[in-house]
């Protein structure tokens, strides 16, 4: 226990009351000032939205690619489950730099965008794919386990209660999933708000426009303004630990149905 | 209502599970499907249900062929050995959920299900526990849940598959007896699955006895005991020592042991007899013999005696405990075989 708790503060608490210490070295109004400029706010904006969205998305094809996983045999089913697991194993700068090559206005799926009108490389668009990639895995691996554990008998015994197929959806294998599912996307949430490698490349890193929260601590940290990359490096924290305190929270009500 | 199986087949792949099951189940009756496990009894209790489609074969409720209608349009109640309840949802709310889900019409009030749940709750004794969910339950109390879930929807028949099957013994007993009280106050046709002979015997009105995908014999618990019809079920209901001897001139014979088994036919044969069918005979005379008692094991008013005949053959007896109150292991027993089941080899 206490072994455990040492480890623990040398390895998270320690760095991480390190940002807050050198945010502090700045006065109140200057901290104000770095934490909530304008830039800094459209970035904020854009991380957390990008990450909601892109989360949102992966809700959805993450929990039918988890389904098609449990339920069905197709071929090349051992093949599909290994790709689900790339953007974990993938370097991200290296998934950022195929999804720009990709999704460039002269790239194999941007050039047939263009015609449409819609630039998904260099914008806020391109950074929800971006997102959108690295964060599959976590709803489809976070569902997975609990699907397989949602017996068929439970079906069968909703449908031989005289529910439809629909009924049986909507009001016993959705609520069951749903602790997990809010998990699943919690963790793609997560995942997608500290995002860098992956996001640079096909974003474009435009200030006011397409710039992620995690670029602009690297602007700062460049410009030697230590405190003021500390700064938004505080503010990302409190939400991520507020966020991180909300998985628990489901996890913990999750845990005491499935007792 | 009246159930009325007729010829059905069920291969899965090229296992056939059932072969040719014709089975008719009387209105209000407690049908019990034994067998051992693979025996194609879950199957079959699936066919009934609408789970599971026949190949080939028919299905009848009443006079109405049900072959093909699912499992909602025959109105069953199905108990799933691990229970199958919804975990997220209350006690009060899974056995509501089958009027929960009726639609327009066929949908009682919210008053009328709150006072149905009520009573059901009642029935299987959980009445305090409506607001509790699954996870708060022992197995048992689940169990019962899962009993007033599918009697809710006033089912034409109830189903169970092994139902006591995940419960301890003492838990599983009182269940039993529950089962027979909530069948006898609901008057509901009622089939269930089990590979607890004991169980069988105990509770059905009938029993049916399958293997290997077919029905060895129908009848009540006394005619499945007493005259089983072929050497599985003589061999697998109530104990028995199993010999295999030859028929000649209708009299069994193994070794130094004989006894009469005029009927059947000259050859090689399998005769089965049961502990307490071995009985003591001061006489001497044709088909007396001895057995050395090895071990002797009280149980109840019954003793149970494991010996040897003089020819090595192991035998189990049993005895009324007074008739050998003063036998010690390693004594010798004069005995006769009173009745025997032989079948043909």
């Amino acid at each position: 226990m206490g072994l455990t708790l040492a480890l623990l503060s040398l390895i998270v608490l320690i760095p991480l009351s390190a940002v807050g210490l050198k945010a502090s070295e700045q006065s109140a109004s200057e901290f104000l000032h770095a934490a909530f400029n304008e830039r800094a706010l459209t970035a904020y904006r854009l991380s957390f939205g990008a990450a909601l969205i892109a989360a949102a998305i992966n809700g959805v094809f993450g929990l039918l690619t988890a389904w098609a996983l449990v339920r069905y045999q197709f071929p090349f089913k051992s093949l599909v489950n290994g790709i689900i697991d790339l953007p974990f194993a993938l370097p991200t700068a290296v998934a950022g730099i195929a999804l720009a090559t990709l999704y460039a206005p002269n790239g194999w799926i941007g050039a047939l965008l263009v015609p449409a009108g819609i630039k998904v490389a260099y914008t806020p668009l391109g950074v929800i794919v971006a997102l959108t990639f690295i964060g599959l895995p976590f709803v489809v691996r976070t569902l997975e386990p609990v699907m397989r554990d949602l017996a068929s008998d439970v079906e069968e015994a909703a449908a031989s209660l005289g529910a439809t197929r629909f009924d049986t959806i909507a009001r016993v294998i959705l609520p069951a999933l749903a602790p997990a599912w809010l998990t699943g996307f919690a963790l793609a949430f997560a995942r997608a708000v500290g995002e860098y490698g992956s996001v640079i490349f096909i974003a474009g890193n435009m200030p006011y426009k397409s710039e992620i929260a995690p670029l602009l601590i690297i602007i700062e940290l460049e410009q030697y303004d230590y405190a003021g990359a500390a700064t938004i490096a505080v503010v990302m924290l409190s939400v991520s630990f507020l966020m991180l305190f909300v998985i628990n929270a489901i996890q913990a009500w999750a845990r005491r149905l499935a007792a | 209502m009246t159930i009325s199986i007729r010829s059905v087949e069920k291969t899965f792949g090229r296992y056939p599970a059932l072969n040719s099951v014709s089975l008719e189940i009387a209105d209000g009756e407690l049908l019990a499907l034994l067998g051992p496990s693979g025996s194609g009894k879950t199957t079959l209790l699936r066919v009934i249900a609408g789970l599971e489609f026949p190949d080939n074969g028919q299905v009848l409720y009443g006079d109405q062929d049900m072959t093909y209608a699912g499992a909602a349009e025959r109105r069953v109640g199905f108990v799933f050995q691990q229970y199958a309840l919804f975990r997220h949802m209350t006690v009060a709310k899974n056995v509501a959920f089958g009027l929960d889900v009726r639609k327009g019409a066929a949908k009682p009030s919210k008053s009328e299900i709150t006072q149905r749940v009520d009573e059901l709750l009642r029935l299987v004794e959980l009445g305090e526990l409506g607001k509790r969910y699954p996870a708060q339950l022992s197995g048992g109390q689940r169990q019962r849940v899962a009993l007033a879930r599918a009697l809710a929807v006033n089912p034409s028949v109830l189903l169970l598959d092994e139902p006591f099957g995940a419960l301890d013994a003492t838990v599983r007993k009182s269940l039993r007896k529950e089962l027979r009280r909530i069948h006898d106050a609901t008057g509901v046709t009622t089939i269930f699955v089990t590979h607890d002979q004991e169980e069988a015997l105990e509770l059905a009105d009938r029993v049916a006895i399958l293997n290997q995908g077919v029905i060895e014999q129908v009848g009540t618990p006394q005619e499945i005991h007493d005259n089983p019809v072929g050497a599985f079920v003589a061999g697998f209901v109530g104990e028995s020592n199993r010999l295999e001897g030859e028929v000649k001139a209708g009299r069994f014979r193994i070794g130094d042991l004989q006894f009469d088994a005029s009927g059947a036919v000259d050859g090689p044969a399998v005769a089965y007899v049961r502990p307490h069918e071995l009985v003591l005979s001061q006489g001497g005379g044709e088909g007396t013999f001895g057995l050395v008692a090895n071990h002797i094991a009280p149980q109840g008013a019954v003793a149970r005696i494991d010996g040897t005949t003089a020819g090595g053959l192991r035998l189990e007896a049993a005895f009324a405990r007074q008739a050998v109150a003063d036998l010690r292991p390693g004594a010798r027993l004069d005995l006769s075989v009173g009745r025997a089941y032989v079948f043909p080899a």
